[in-house]
């Protein structure tokens, strides 16, 4: 691309052709008030604000009016004036015009402090207001959905929100309605904007129109203490500010950092924040005479080292969530403490495939978010990026609106699918190998990106690494949780004759378990989990909250949420996030530091006694599915996902948030949903659910589930993973 | 008298069921289609270029140098070309299009088949105000009738050429009358104006090349193919060729619609028209609409061509004529006319959307012999503000009575506030105010009769 030069506000700027004036300006150092221009939405002239003088196009003549400089782009020799009279006459101009219907409620707006249209009303308006006439009203406020609020009478109709809803998530459920100074954002009737990223409108807005249920009222931007962190609920590593008073978490925003989640997060990422302070564990607990205690962290630390020292056989199952220094803390404590080669970080359908995958195939790479921009083709396989990794699906999307070709191998053709412009190969649970071997089209300049799903259909992550060697295509695993690669990373994966996660609890034998934030209903088969944690002769839990862990557990030891600690998450890519630590909060410790704790004090005792005695545990590490090798006539392959908002325990206690969650109903194919009706029953090996049911484009004999959004799961309520299931129409 | 007049698109308006095919048919109606069909569609953009036809919707550009405009059809991007037919008659005054349509609706079926031909679209749309529901059916009757004669549809005239043509009703918004908005407008969304470039000449309607022109603008092309561009460019001025419709409305004894060359004055037409209402003078007028700046007695005069009224510090337009005599308030008027900017405002941008709400407020208390003579300031520079300043023109046009009246008649405005109201009486302007009647004493059954 040739660049430009052209001279503003006297000073000569050099920028690529096609830029535009607005963004030269901002290259100089020239800042131009405006609102409805956004650098990551597409121009669209609404407001005037960013009116300058253009004595001269380029061409010897100037435009004889002012013009808006964020939709005309530069041109050579091109002479522009910000701040002449001309400029700011117009500027003036259109700054008294805004005002002339937004309410002087500033002391009372959520946004004052932080508000474009209040700062740039001081610095590029008049001081007095000619108009004394009678302001619009409307009345205040109203739910676009049960999370985002709209106060009309503050609104300067800008778009930045109808915009941002329709140009990046695809979710465009608010539009302009009405017209003239009546001109408002609005919904249509009994369909509320409904968006999983829907929290960024209220971030992006320019004035105080758009407000949070959350976060409406509650505090203001210069009693607020920020820090930059990372949000926890993904594996995409997104930036964000986490916003503070008083040792409590007010309110989140998307930071931003262009190569990773620009100025966007999901909603999960923005409001998912009060499950660090509901009901949490707020002092170590040890059982005794069958029931837990509380103790003081002394005597738990000790108890949990001399019950960890004494047995024989450990196994370590330290979940997903952990930053890189706490997952390689366990590593290290395990290997070298309990010297056991029993660990496993998994805590969902696991396989000894995937275990040989993760190590061979994704620990020490990298492939990020840029290489998705520059690809010629991503094939998306057991990953559904809207519901799984938010960051990632806008990412996608932007690319594919770039021109990026995107396949998606799923069971049904979502509408997250479509939003990405995704081609769809219809692929039942367990055929993903066979699908792999046919994707066409995969090159060196491709991105093949699989999710951790592909674990309960055999031979899909082979085939997947496969279809990468054999066409030089990069290769990347994403997956559902925060701490998942940086597990990996840190090697959280059984060792020489260990047992993994699935084998720990169904061939059992181990005579303790160091168990870290896992929810037994998550794992493939949560009632042997259960009775796994029954029959262990010692549990240690490190945990946030009461869980069916702790419940169970001999020692319980409480660990620091996310927000407070410092530490490190690494992405999906493979790149390091550290985050700071938002608050302190007094004897809050993080799972590394408790597990040094107990390293101290089991060093302690090997010093009295002879040391660990090594006992081996027979192994048998080859876990896998055998996909719907049962199937008969009538069963049907069981798809399923996680929801972006389901029952997950992170999104505990936020109300409003959770009423924006999507409908989660079974899909069907059309057929079979045409046969059977609107509310069907679907009986599993585990258990039987009569839910509500959609049509849907989907693969030859299959229904698919949210994970996560009835009962216990479907783990624990429905069938176990690979299995088939039966349908029928419900009696209503 | 008649020789100032050019009667071509009116001349069949008298006729009996002249909005019928067959009336058309009687007088030569379809006969310009053979001849157009007969040449290549090359051919014909030359012609109606050299005939000097320029757009009837108000800016005047060259009709057949805007078809040119359209990309050369490339094998490599089969995009489809659309004409769109823009009668979406709401300026204030304004009202050619619809009487038109009305009386003659094949005049313009007929221009939408040759210039469609012309610029190789094989479809075509009429966009109509959504309020004229009778022109609509009216023009829905004709496209069906000329589907059933064979001029629409599959291999017109043998040709080998198809056309379809659609009349799309729009919903009563005055901005999708801006050729952008019009398109989403058609297109099944919000009319607002797009940001241009693209222009619809490149990505228009379906992000196609797509020309838009007015009514009037296509139903002349039918006498121009006919009759051959020497003969339209020798009517009109040098520069401002052929005919027009100029649609003379309020106080002249006759009003209606005076289909003459460009460049004729007010003063002929007023002749025409019988003169102005008998006793009394004429104050001011509008050569082309309310968007138009006013002209006063000064300017009876000025050739009503693009040229000359714009030497004169107005524009054209659309050649709505609205005359109006010394009994009405200019304040009052143009107070009228910036409600009805402010109801039409999209809402898009900030300087139409807010700056119309707040002159109407201006002009309120103005009017009532509230405000104060720093008020006139003050609306004149909202108008600076607000012209150029805006999305499209449409904003700029609401600027043009305010400062208009205030150039002619500061005076007036000033004895508002003098007077401490309106010293004119509104009932004297009304149609029904001569002969002056001595006010009787009524009884209230009466008085609703009245009404």
């Amino acid at each position: 691309m040739t660049d430009v030069t052209l001279k503003i506000d006297g000073a000569d700027v050099t920028v690529p052709e096609g830029t535009l004036v607005i963004r030269a300006a901002e290259q100089a150092g020239i800042e131009i008030p405006r609102f409805c221009d956004h650098p990551l939405l597409e121009p669209v002239g609404a407001c005037r604000q960013c009116l300058v003088d253009i004595p001269d196009a380029g061409n010897g003549r100037g435009f004889p009016k002012p013009q808006a400089s964020c939709t005309i782009p530069v041109a050579e020799g091109m002479v522009v004036e910000t701040q002449n009279r001309t400029a700011v006459k117009a500027q003036q101009g259109i700054m008294e015009f805004l005002l002339v219907n937004h309410p002087l409620d500033c002391p009372v707006c959520d946004k004052g402090g932080e508000c474009p249209l209040q700062n740039q009303a001081m610095s590029h308006g008049q001081g007095e207001t000619r108009f004394d006439g009678v302001k619009r009203t409307f009345p205040k406020p109203i739910n676009l959905s049960p999370n985002v609020l709209l106060d009309r009478e503050r609104c300067i109709v800008c778009q930045r929100c109808t915009r941002f809803a329709a140009e990046i998530p695809g979710d465009p459920g608010i539009a302009l309605i009405q017209r003239g100074a009546q001109q408002q954002i609005g919904i249509a009737e009994d369909k509320p904007f409904s968006s999983y990223f829907s929290g960024n409108v209220i971030q992006i807005c320019p004035v105080g129109a758009l407000t949070s249920d959350d976060y409406r009222f509650r505090a203001r931007p210069f009693d607020l203490v920020s820090t930059p962190s990372v949000a926890e609920h993904d594996a995409c590593g997104a930036a964000i500010r986490v916003d503070h008073r008083r040792g409590k978490v007010m309110r989140r925003l998307a930071g931003n950092d262009p190569e990773v989640n620009e100025e966007w997060i999901s909603d999960k990422d923005r409001f998912g924040f009060r499950y660090a302070v509901r009901d949490r564990l707020t002092s170590p607990m040890i059982r005794e005479d069958g029931e837990l205690r509380p103790a003081s962290w002394l005597e738990a630390v000790a108890v949990a080292a001399q019950g960890l020292a004494a047995a024989g056989s450990v196994g370590v199952l330290p979940g997903g969530r952990l930053t890189l220094e706490d997952a390689k803390a366990y590593a290290t404590f395990a290997r070298e403490t309990l010297r056991t080669p029993h660990v496993d970080f998994r805590s969902r359908p696991l396989s000894a495939e995937e275990t040989g995958f993760l190590r061979s195939r994704v620990a020490g790479t990298s492939v990020t978010y840029a290489d998705l921009d520059a690809a010629d083709h991503v094939v998306l396989v057991g990953l559904e990026p809207e519901d799984e990794a938010g960051t990632l699906f806008l990412r996608l999307r932007k690319a594919n609106r770039a021109g990026l070709r995107i396949t998606a191998l799923s069971a049904y053709a979502s509408e997250g699918s479509r939003k990405l412009g995704a081609e769809v190969v219809l692929t039942a649970p367990g055929a993903e190998k066979d699908a792999l071997s046919q994707v066409s089209g995969v090159t060196e300049a491709s991105v093949i990106l699989v999710g951790e799903r592909l674990a309960t259909s055999p031979g899909g992550y082979t085939a997947a690494a496969e279809l990468a060697d054999r066409s030089g295509a990069k290769l990347a695993w994403v997956p559902r949780r925060a701490g998942d690669r940086g597990a990996v990373e840190a090697d959280l994966l059984p060792g020489e004759g260990g047992l993994d996660a699935e084998a720990m609890v169904r061939q059992g034998g181990l005579d303790a378990l160091l168990v870290a934030g896992v929810d037994p209903d998550d794992t493939a088969d949560p009632a042997a989990f259960l009775a796994a944690l029954d029959e262990a002769g010692f549990v240690v839990s490190l945990e946030q909250r009461v869980t069916a862990v702790t419940e169970r557990a001999d020692v319980v030891l409480p660990v620091a949420a996310a927000s407070e600690k410092a530490g490190t998450f690494v992405t999906w890519e493979g790149r390091r996030r550290p985050f700071q630590k938002v608050f302190e909060k007094p004897a809050t410790y993080s799972d590394a530091e408790v597990l040094a704790h107990i390293t101290a004090e089991i060093a302690l005792l090997e010093t009295e006694t002879a040391g660990v005695a090594d006992e081996t545990v027979e192994s048998s590490p080859t876990t896998t599915f055998s996909a719907a090798t049962t199937e008969d006539s009538a069963g049907l392959h069981l798809a399923t996902w996680h929801l972006m908002l389901d029952n997950g325990t992170l999104q505990r206690g936020d109300k409003a948030l959770a009423a924006t969650a999507r409908a989660a109903v079974v899909r069907l194919p059309a057929a079979l949903h045409a046969e059977l009706g609107d509310v069907v029953t679907i009986t599993g090996d585990r258990g039987s659910w009569t839910l509500p049911a959609l049509p849907a484009e989907m693969a030859e004999g299959t229904v698919w589930v949210p994970t996560n959004s009835f009962g216990r799961g479907v783990w624990a309520d429905l069938a176990s993973p690979g299995s088939t299931v039966t349908v029928e129409g419900a009696v209503q | 008298m008649t020789d100032t007049l050019t009667p071509v698109l009116t001349a069949n308006w008298a006729d009996d069921r002249a909005w019928t095919l067959s009336a058309y048919a009687e007088q030569g109606g379809y006969d310009a289609l053979d001849v157009a069909l007969g040449m290549s569609p090359e051919e014909v953009q030359t012609t109606v270029k050299d005939s000097g036809l320029r757009g009837r919707g108000g800016a005047g550009f060259p009709t057949g140098v805007k078809w040119g405009f359209l990309p050369p059809p490339d094998p490599e991007n089969p995009k489809p070309r659309y004409l769109v037919v823009n009668a979406d008659e709401s300026e204030p005054g304004t009202c050619k299009d619809i009487p038109l349509m009305m009386a003659s609706p094949h005049t313009l079926v007929e221009g939408v088949i040759i210039s469609s031909y012309a610029i190789r679209a094989e479809r075509a749309f009429i966009y109509v105000r959504g309020e004229v529901l009778h022109v609509i059916r009216r023009l829905r009757a004709a496209v069906r009738e000329a589907y059933e004669a064979g001029h629409l549809g599959t291999d017109i005239h043998g040709s080998g050429y198809d056309l379809e043509l659609v009349v799309h009703a729009g919903a009563g918004a005055y901005i999708c009358g801006e050729e952008t908005a019009l398109l989403d407008s058609l297109e099944g969304r919000r009319g607002q104006p797009r940001l241009r470039p693209p222009f619809p000449a490149v990505a228009g309607l379906y992000a196609s090349p797509t020309v838009i022109n007015n009514a009037e603008s296509i139903a002349s092309v039918p006498a121009i193919v006919k009759n051959g561009a020497d003969w339209f460019a020798g009517m009109g001025t040098e520069k401002s060729a052929g005919f027009g419709i100029f649609s003379l409305s309020g106080h002249v004894k006759k009003p209606g619609q005076y289909e003459a060359p460009l460049g004729i004055t007010l003063r002929e037409l007023i002749d025409l028209a019988g003169g102005v209402r008998e006793g009394h003078e004429l104050k001011f007028w509008t050569p082309g609409g309310s968007s138009t700046p006013l002209f006063t007695d000064e300017h009876l005069d000025v050739p009503l061509d693009f040229e000359g009224v714009q030497a004169a510090g107005s524009m054209l337009g659309t050649r709505a004529l609205q005359i109006f005599d010394d009994s009405v308030c200019v304040v009052r008027a143009v107070l009228r006319w910036t409600e009805f900017y402010k109801h039409e405002s999209c809402g898009k941008c900030t300087p139409c959307r807010e700056g119309t709400w707040w002159l109407v407020q201006v002009l309120e208390r103005l009017e009532k012999g509230d405000g104060e003579p720093g008020d006139l300031d003050l609306l004149l520079d909202q108008c600076d503000n607000i012209l150029g300043r805006s999305f499209c023109a449409l904003g700029d046009g609401a600027t043009s009575p305010i400062t208009s009246s205030i150039k002619y008649f500061r005076d007036e405005y000033l004895a508002h506030l003098e007077h401490g109201g309106c010293p004119f009486d509104a009932r004297k302007s009304t149609a029904w105010a001569d002969p002056v009647v001595e006010p009787v004493e009524t009884t209230p059954e009466e008085a609703v009769a009245h009404d």
